[in-house]
């Protein structure tokens, strides 16, 4: 049998070796290529015996998209291993107009003739469906592209790092927090992701992409056997658009000293008061208030919900287009940007997937809601030139629709700390870190939790409180934002698991935002709620 | 493609011949999938699509640890087979130790059935369906929703002889419908797509937007509320996957109980509600064994092959069973239990009409939306009220009124619920992605939480 590592946990080896990892598999910044595996396919093999099929089929337009997705799972509870697995997914995809109607085959053989059929498939769905189609499918016009690539930016390829190697570190982030006195149970989990595309349509663009992304998570579970009860917080580090740098040592984020406070903070929640409910001055932190952004902007500002196309499942908006330059979404200090460019963004890409370059647009200005998330189909609809690239689809075997892009608050003029928020505030709560999110299907009505509140008695932090929710309606809540912080505050919060469509889809997304203060929002107490 | 079944062969072969790993497991699922959405009365996007995913777990063992690794792939390539089965061998030979290692189901034979061909679908099904809504696009309503179909066809092999086949059909049609500011839906779940009642869902949904001819606006509060099969669904389904047996065992889930140990034996409720799985309920036919790419709290890589029965999660309304993989059960000293893919319960007898009769003053849901979990202690759900809350006076429904944001346990709605009604097929709205084999009973609340009114319609 083969030699195996030995399973004995030596904390302090596993530490040294945490250290080393980034001399280990990172190296020297350098520019990135898509992987040889993926360029060694037949892409324009491919896409020539597609395209050629669909036209020759009827088609009056089609494109070919060939969707990589490597994704790999590792999980530990208690730090032992729980799960490991490594998915790969492939697949080549082919949209059609047919006189105006939309078509989709998707198939998981990359060969040509498979190709060619999945065309003639696609041409086939739109001419049995026609009669059902009323809307005349048009797509705005984009420069052609033609044998483009483009990388996103990291530094050490979460794929070139064994599995063993990131259950070790795991292990040994995991006993760290085992190690603390109070915590019970600990839960491990990182997610990585490669996801590597070729776009090729009747217009001649032809575009090679490839994007890689890590999730990672650790939470801490302080158990009242007694009382049958339990309290659990968990890591503050975001998902990113970044390789295994960002876990592997403190370059990214400062694990060690979020490990070391983790512990601390779960003690001492678990010993604070429950809050008293009723309106309440909140000062958010990115950590929070990215997931109020993309639950009650970055969706209410997508153009198929507002013209009812998710009407059915993910829901509509109360930003309807009649309110475009008109409506007041929030105070004059809120100013929210939708882009596909920024650093690290779970969104950014060089092109989405209809062929559109990356762009980034305002959606909110000075508080007026000005801006829509668009892709080919709905520009011009909405009677703008271009289409600001918001197509994606999560797999070969799912149709491209409109996504969110990286949808941020931008940080104020004025360069204010956190600390100089919380110093306005008399008696009010700190929020940090998300936790419980939901939304009414129009974007009015939400509530959220968060990791967590931090008392604040007359500008200073005064210890946590537990068992708080905060409630409001979109507009009431961006209304009441009396203050955002500045540049030094502005952080980047994501999710890799934002959900929409039918068949349901995911999508990674980011979100930018200062820290903010908020003035009479209606916190609940969730004990109460319970009837408790 | 090659054959599913073949490349069931070439994995077990590839990793005989390598004699790397002690013992093998492959899963095969061939997928055949088509859907049609269609919004403000036309189609907006469709499609056909063919897939197969395979998945090739490896097992080391040394002496009485067992070690393993998972690798999936949705590559057609035979080339990748192999790939594969090496790919999972080192890394199960890298792994520390399972924490559900176990023996592996052992068999012999094949099933009768292992060689047919894998059956398909596309487009053609939804003829029926696209003819009735062609009719409705022309009605007063405005229409938006979305039909599926897929059909799955799973092959698991295992190197200790086990073979095991089933294809799952899953397929829905729900229809939303929007008319001077009022909105109803309504669903179905199909899995072969015969006889798909589309008109009579067109009916209803006309019924109920006439019901909100009548509008009241009510405020946040506690109210009497009927909650319909579809809505009590998506609150049983959370409650379901709560039912872990480590986790409660640990004290860290709404299912531990003050002291240590579990709920189970826990009397909710006096209503005589069993809540079950069962994967041969007839018309919700799912997966009759494990078939688990990778491990969790409620599933183990080493039970693949395992039979999986019908297990009474709650019975006569008294919590009877958590969810087991054989390695935890063996830990806890229980019996393994591991959930189907499909929910029912049963144990009311009224009909809807006579509970509507029955409510001096009440609400009527149709669906609930976007539930998460506020606090996992109490299992504490945040939720929407959505396309239809009706108001009822004296028996009857006489008008639809606002939207409510709800916050409600699915365990103490049972611990309040008055009354359940017969227990009927039914298409969970919020989970639909996830389960659409359900089959619930109207549940009488009496003292239902809307923690606040939504704006939306």
């Amino acid at each position: 049998m083969p030699s195996r590592r030995s399973r004995g946990v030596d904390l302090a080896a596993t530490r040294r070796k945490a250290v080393c990892w980034c001399a280990r598999y990172g190296g020297a910044v350098t520019a990135r290529d898509v992987d040889p595996d993926f360029i060694a396919l037949p892409r324009h093999q491919l896409a020539d015996a597609a395209l050629s099929a669909a036209r020759e089929a009827g088609a009056d337009y089609a494109d070919l998209r060939i969707h990589g997705l490597t994704t790999e799972v590792v999980q530990l509870r208690d730090g032992e291993l729980e799960t490991a697995v490594v998915d790969r997914e492939i697949g080549l995809a082919v949209r059609v107009i047919v006189d105006g109607t939309w078509g989709f085959a998707s198939h998981a053989e990359l060969a040509p003739e498979v190709a060619a059929d999945t065309a003639r498939r696609a041409v086939a769905v739109a001419s049995s469906l026609s009669a059902l189609n009323a809307e005349r499918i048009e797509l705005a016009p984009e420069p052609v592209y033609t044998d483009v690539r483009w990388v996103s930016d990291y530094r050490i390829d979460p794929y070139a790092v064994p599995t063993a190697d990131k259950i070790d570190l795991l292990e040994e982030y995991s006993g760290r927090l085992m190690a603390a006195d109070g915590v019970d149970h600990v839960w491990a989990m990182v997610h990585t992701v490669k996801e590597q595309t070729f776009y090729a349509d009747t217009f001649g663009s032809a575009i090679t992409q490839q994007r890689v992304r890590v999730m990672p998570m650790l939470e801490a579970v302080a158990v009242d056997a007694a009382a049958g009860s339990f309290e659990s917080m968990r890591t503050l580090a975001p998902p990113t658009a970044r390789g295994w740098e960002a876990l592997a040592s403190d370059e990214v984020w400062d694990w060690s000293t979020e490990l070391a406070e983790l512990p601390v903070l779960l003690a001492e929640k678990t010993k604070s008061p429950s809050v008293t409910a009723g309106p309440t001055d909140l000062v958010i932190d990115p950590t929070n208030l990215w997931l109020t952004i993309h639950e009650s902007i970055g969706h209410a500002t997508e153009y198929d919900r507002a013209i009812g196309y998710e009407a059915a499942y993910a829901g509509t908006s109360f930003a309807t287009p009649d309110k475009l330059n008109t409506m007041r979404y929030g105070s004059p200090v809120m100013n929210v940007t939708a882009d596909r460019t920024v650093e690290h963004g779970l969104a950014t890409v060089g092109y989405d997937d209809e062929g559109v370059a990356a762009q980034s647009w305002d959606l909110i200005r000075d508080g007026i809601f000005v801006g829509y998330q668009l892709d080919r189909v709905f520009a011009p609809r909405l009677g703008m030139a271009r289409s600001n690239g918001c197509s994606y689809a999560d797999s070969a075997h799912h149709v491209p629709i409109q996504r969110m892009a990286n949808v941020s608050l931008q940080p104020g003029c004025e360069d204010l700390s956190t600390g100089d928020l919380i110093s306005r505030v008399r008696d009010g709560i700190y929020v940090v870190g998300d936790k419980s999110w939901s939304i009414d299907m129009q974007r009015y009505n939400f509530q959220f939790t968060g990791q967590r509140f931090f008392r604040i008695r007359n500008g200073r932090l005064d210890g946590q409180l537990r068992d708080v929710a905060y409630q409001a309606t979109t507009t009431d809540f961006w209304n009441s934002m009396e203050a955002v912080g500045g540049r030094q505050t502005w952080r980047l919060g994501g999710a890799f698991n934002c959900g929409k469509a039918q068949p349901g889809q995911v999508a990674a997304v980011s979100h930018g935002c200062p820290s903010a203060l908020f003035r009479g929002v209606n916190v609940l107490n969730t004990h109460t709620e319970a009837g408790r | 493609m090659i054959p599913a079944q073949q490349v069931v062969e070439l994995a077990l072969q590839a990793a005989e011949q390598s004699g790397r790993a002690d013992e093998t497991i492959v899963i095969v699922t061939d997928r055949s999938d088509t859907s049609l959405r269609w919004a403000g009365n036309s189609m907006t996007t469709n499609g056909v699509s063919t897939s197969r995913t395979t998945t090739v777990i490896s097992v080391v063992r040394e002496g009485g640890i067992a070690h393993t690794a998972s690798v999936r792939s949705s590559e057609a390539d035979p080339a990748a087979i192999s790939v594969m089965v090496v790919a999972a061998e080192e890394a199960a030979c890298a792994a520390p130790e399972a924490r559900d290692g176990a023996a592996l189901p052992t068999g012999s034979g094949v099933p009768d059935d292992w060689n047919e061909p894998v059956p398909e679908t596309g487009v053609e099904v939804f003829a029926d369906v696209a003819e009735s809504l062609s009719t409705g696009f022309g009605r007063r309503e405005t229409l938006y929703g979305y039909a599926h179909h897929l059909v799955e066809t799973t092959f698991l092999a295992t190197s200790t002889g086990v073979r095991r086949r089933f294809t799952q059909p899953t397929g829905t049609v729900e229809i939303n419908a929007k008319r001077d500011g009022a909105s109803a839906w309504a669903g179905v779940s199909t899995p072969w797509f015969v006889e798909v009642p589309t008109d009579a869902l067109l009916e209803d949904l006309s019924m109920r937007l006439g019901w909100a001819q009548r509008t009241v606006e009510l405020p946040a509060g506690r109210y009497e509320t009927l909650m319909p099969p579809s809505a009590v669904a998506d609150m049983m389904i959370y409650l379901g996957w709560s039912m872990d047996g480590h986790g409660a065992q640990e004290g860290r889930t709404a299912l531990s109980a003050p002291g240590g140990g579990t709920r189970v034996g826990e009397r909710l409720t006096e209503l005589p509600l069993t809540l079950y799985s069962d994967p041969f309920a007839a018309g919700l036919e799912c997966t009759p064994f494990v078939a688990a790419p990778s491990s969790s709290e409620r599933i183990s890589v080493f039970d693949n092959g395992y039979d999986i029965g019908r297990v009474d999660w709650i019975r006569d309304g008294t919590i009877n069973a958590l969810a087991y993989p054989r390695a935890a059960a063996t830990e806890y000293g229980t019996a393994p239990a591991v959930p189907g893919d499909n929910l029912l319960m049963t144990g009311g007898s009224a009909d809807l009409a006579d509970m509507v009769a029955a409510t001096e003053r009440g609400l009527l849901l149709t669906t609930l939306w976007y539930i998460r979990a506020v606090d996992p202690a109490t299992l504490l759900l945040t939720g929407l009220t959505r396309d239809g809350v009706y108001l009822i006076e004296d028996g009857e429904v006489t008008a639809a009124v606002n939207n409510f944001r709800f916050n409600e346990s699915p365990l103490d709605l049972l611990r309040r619920a008055s009354e359940a009604g017969v227990a009927e097929g039914t298409l969970p709205r919020e989970w639909g992605d996830w389960a659409t084999r359900a089959v619930m009973p109207t549940l009488r609340i009496p003292d239902f939480h809307m923690s606040s009114v939504s704006q939306a319609q």
